[in-house]
């Protein structure tokens, strides 16, 4: 199949079942991007998900990079597309007509029900970058120095320390060779 | 299914309801969600989103701000691009919901995008590989905190946990495609929280994360 064909239809799939948003569709990403496609390499995963982190905005809009690194731009294009426009139409349509299920009380039960499931999705999301980002004491330590930040310092914009987590990476390991590509 | 308080409706002495305005002009919205899109940085954009639309510009009210986030978060997608699609379309319609999801979008997507082209460019600089190593552990941390912040409510509850263990089996260790764990453990979460005989009535705004 043409290899821009396959990045619209593997962002559009994984679109449709971003529920629960970025976190949640982590590991399905990674396993179609990584494991069913070999677009990327497991530390190129983690790469490109660790540059979401450092910009504004969701950071889901990594689905860029990856599509670029199939097929250039016009991949970067097709990615941002296929994942953003079915979410997009159906979140569009579903605004239009929810207020007609205002008072259901259906709706509550979707919403205390899939709130557990969101949760064991990012939870899911945040082993499937660990088991790559994870290696070693010198990231164990920067995990948890950032995770103590995030969850206690709530004033401290999160950006920052992921940045800092970049620095002390790059003072502390640049002379090993860490997360060179093998060969 | 019919609602004990009909939309729209209220007693004669309640606050006048809050009228969306009719006259918020393209290129507003659009500087709006821009602004939001370029300043909310690791996740918390939702917060960003009440603190502008709710507070600062009041184009939405609390209530009808939660009713969005609510349908945001049992749909597909972005809690940050459908809000942005939702609002947009409630104050100018489709083209309120083009311009808002590009604003929303348009900074972090093009910063990322020149990022990923001098990752592509610098795959074997050494100092670029130590600090991405650095971040990727960072964002380990980002993600963890984030998750409990989200899932901490709910830990105190047997059926939660139990959803919660459920899936992270499912998706982390037996490698079952998201596909099929939200056919299976969605509809059996909804139903293990289905409306019951003698529930008060349903309050408006989400129970779920935010």
């Amino acid at each position: 199949m043409n290899e821009n064909l396959s990045v619209f239809a593997v962002f559009s799939l994984l679109s449709v079942l971003a529920v629960g948003g970025g976190a949640a569709v982590l590991p399905e990403t990674k396993e179609l991007v990584v494991g069913s496609y070999h677009w990327l390499s497991d530390d190129q995963f983690r790469d490109i998900y660790g540059l979401g982190q450092v910009v504004p905005g969701p950071n889901m809009l990594m689905v860029i990079v990856i599509g670029y690194h199939v097929t250039g731009f016009t991949g970067a294009l097709l990615a941002f597309l296929g994942f953003f426009l079915p979410a997009g139409a159906i979140s569009w349509a579903a605004s239009r007509v929810w207020d007609h299920f205002e008072g259901s009380p259906w709706r509550r039960s979707l919403q205390q029900g899939l709130a557990p499931l969101v949760v064991g999705l990012m939870a899911a999301g945040t082993i499937s970058i660990a088991r790559t980002a994870i290696d070693g004491t010198l990231t164990i330590l920067i995990a948890i120095g950032v995770f103590a930040g995030v969850y206690f310092m709530k004033k401290v914009n999160p950006a920052i320390l992921v940045l800092g987590g970049g620095l002390v990476g790059l003072v502390l390991l640049s002379g090993t060779g860490a997360g060179m590509p093998p060969g | 299914m019919t609602s004990p308080i009909p939309p729209g409706t209220g007693s004669a002495d309640a606050p006048a309801p809050y009228a969306v305005p009719r006259d918020v002009p393209l290129w507003s919205i659009f500087l709006t969600f821009l602004f939001i899109g370029a300043i909310s940085f690791g996740g918390g954009v939702v917060a960003y989103l009440r603190s502008s639309l709710v507070l600062q510009k009041r184009w939405l009210d609390e209530e009808h701000f939660l009713s969005a986030l609510g349908i945001a978060q049992a749909l597909p997608g972005l809690n940050a691009t459908n809000m942005s699609i939702i609002v947009g379309d409630r104050l100018r319609g489709v083209a309120g919901a083009i311009v808002a999801f590009a604003g929303m979008t348009l900074p972090g997507g093009t910063m990322v995008l020149v990022l990923g082209v001098l990752y592509a460019a610098n795959a074997h600089n050494p100092y670029v590989n130590a600090a991405l190593v650095g971040v990727g552990a960072a964002a380990v941390g980002m993600l963890s905190a984030v998750t409990l912040q989200i899932g901490r409510r709910q830990l105190g509850e047997i059926v939660n946990v139990t959803i919660i263990v459920v899936t992270v089996l499912m998706v982390s260790f037996l490698h079952i495609s998201l596909v099929w764990v939200l056919l299976t453990v969605g509809p059996v979460a909804v139903f293990l929280f289905r409306p019951k005989k003698g529930d008060a009535p349903v309050e408006r705004g989400p129970g779920g994360v935010s």
